[in-house]
């Protein structure tokens, strides 16, 4: 088995510790949460911390409530617990659908959607859904609380906005405007526990207004702006949708790895592309299409 | 560094003193003489070192010890007190398994299936054994099983 290097545990029980003591070893402290990525890279000596802060101890993050300005989802929220959540399925189906395509039960027990944001890996599932429902990450600090929209928290492979010694303490999603109907697409090796090689999350609003974003076909989760407008005022048909795809080249970056080669990404989004808007529609038009997250 | 944590292990309040470094899979086998939880894969991937932590499956190899201070786990070896449980029995009576590595782990994982979902269908089987991999049964003995138990 592997060893890992030395480290203090730490267990604080309140926001404040935790924040003093990540001020305190600065570089040195590393946050755990479900620790599904954070224990491996301890154990592989990728990450050597001298202080391991486990969040889990803090139960104001655990908080899954609506608020007024939508769903807030404490940092100690994890994948297995949205999938459970009444509040969730009942207003945010396309979050629960994301999050049951996340590994297997045993990695969605423990795994959070706050931990998969500051892992920040390009093929996040939960990236697109949070992306097209425009969540807020919310930060703190010993210099203070603020807010980051999720458009600007991915800024790079294994990169995100998070500041040292900050902690998120949580993600607030709001309501869409209006009546929506979203799906994700994803695409795996093997249905299931495997990364995406490529994911699309649409939502479908009224008025013909779309959003559409993308994950593991770029550095960072992202959305589609080009397509969006490109889609925007207008009835989903064939031609539109051949309109949209022939965007898909200009905002997607690929590459090729172990998972997917560059050419097989990019076209095979485009077909995710195409069937995610169709589904998203007949959601939002209240068709008996069955929910999930669609597996090609 | 070293701490000694408290747990309930299999209903039993257990002590123990581990490097903080240790993973829980480490202790249940070097420490606490538990053996059921396999060391796979060791990166989460497998299911082998698969536990119910408070109830609930996790991988053992991706959780140090000293998280489960003053928490409860159970093991294979924790379901049987009172000889092997329905779920069990219908494994050993269509002999579902064949080399039995994956064992400990596919039972707690139906074991927590069965708990929330006493009459699954076989999608929500496959969903819930779908992160323990088996190498010798093509998974159709073991899905079986699992409805059979589900029926009885
Ligand atoms: C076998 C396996 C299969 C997987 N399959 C998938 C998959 O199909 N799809 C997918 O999207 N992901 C998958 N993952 C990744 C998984 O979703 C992430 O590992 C998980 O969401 C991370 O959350 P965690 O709570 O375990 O974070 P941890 O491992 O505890 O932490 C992850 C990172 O976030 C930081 N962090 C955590 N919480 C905070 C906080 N509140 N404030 C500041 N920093 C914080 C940590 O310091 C660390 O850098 C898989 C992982 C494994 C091991």
């Amino acid at each position: 088995m592997a060893v890992a290097r030395e480290f203090e545990y730490f267990r604080p029980e309140t926001l404040e510790h935790s924040i003093s003591l990540l001020g305190e070893y600065g570089e040195n402290a590393r946050v755990l949460a479900g620790g599904t990525d954070m224990a491996l890279k301890i154990k592989q000596g990728v990450e050597t911390p001298k202080a391991v802060v486990d969040i889990k101890g803090i139960s104001e993050l655990e908080r899954l409530e609506s608020t007024d300005n939508g769903l807030h989802l404490g940092a100690l929220v994890t994948f297995s617990q949205v999938m459970a959540s009444g509040l969730v399925a009942a207003n945010f189906p396309l979050l629960r659908d994301a999050a049951a395509t996340v590994g297997s039960v045993g990695i969605r027990n423990r795994a959070t959607l706050v931990g998969s944001l500051c892992s920040a890996v390009p093929s996040l599932d939960i990236g697109p859904a949070l992306l097209v429902h425009e969540a807020v990450v919310l930060t703190r600090s010993a210099g203070g609380t603020r807010k980051t929209g999720i458009n600007k928290w991915f800024t790079g492979p294994k990169q995100c906005a998070l500041e040292p010694g900050e902690l998120v303490t949580g993600i607030v999603v709001p309501l869409p405007p209006g009546k929506a109907g979203g799906c994700y697409v994803k695409r795996g090796r093997y249905a299931g526990k495997d990364p995406a090689q490529a994911g699309v999350g649409i939502l479908a609003m009224e008025k013909n207004d779309y959003r559409v974003a993308f994950c593991a076909v770029g550095p960072v989760a992202k959305r589609a702006p080009s397509i969006e407008t490109c889609l925007h005022g207008q009835e989903l048909t064939d031609p539109l949708i051949k309109a949209a795809q022939a965007l898909v080249p200009q905002e997607i970056s690929p590459i090729t790895d172990i998972r997917a080669s560059k050419a097989y990404r990019t076209l095979i989004i485009k077909v995710m592309l195409e069937r995610g808007l169709k589904t998203a529609v007949s959601r939002l038009k209240g068709k008996p299409s069955a929910h999930g997250a669609i597996w090609i | 560094m070293k701490k000694t944590i408290t747990l309930t292990l299999n209903g039993d309040a257990r002590s123990v003193d581990v490097e903080t470094t240790e993973t829980l899979l480490a202790v249940l086998r070097n420490k606490l003489g538990v053996k059921s939880p396999k060391c796979g894969c060791d990166q989460g991937e497998c299911g082998a070192c698969t536990v119910l932590l408070n109830g609930k499956s996790v991988r053992s190899c991706l959780i140090f010890s000293v998280e489960v201070d003053g928490q409860e786990v159970v093991t294979l070896e924790g379901l049987s007190h009172n000889g092997p449980t329905p779920l069990q029995q219908a494994f050993i009576d269509r002999s579902a398994f064949q080399c039995g590595y994956c064992a400990p782990g596919v039972i707690l994982s139906a074991t927590e299936l069965l708990t929330v979902n006493p009459h699954p269908t076989q999608t929500e089987v496959q969903e819930a054994i779908a992160g323990n991999l088996c190498r010798c049964t093509g998974y159709e003995s073991l899905i079986e099983a699992i409805l059979a138990a589900s029926r009885e």
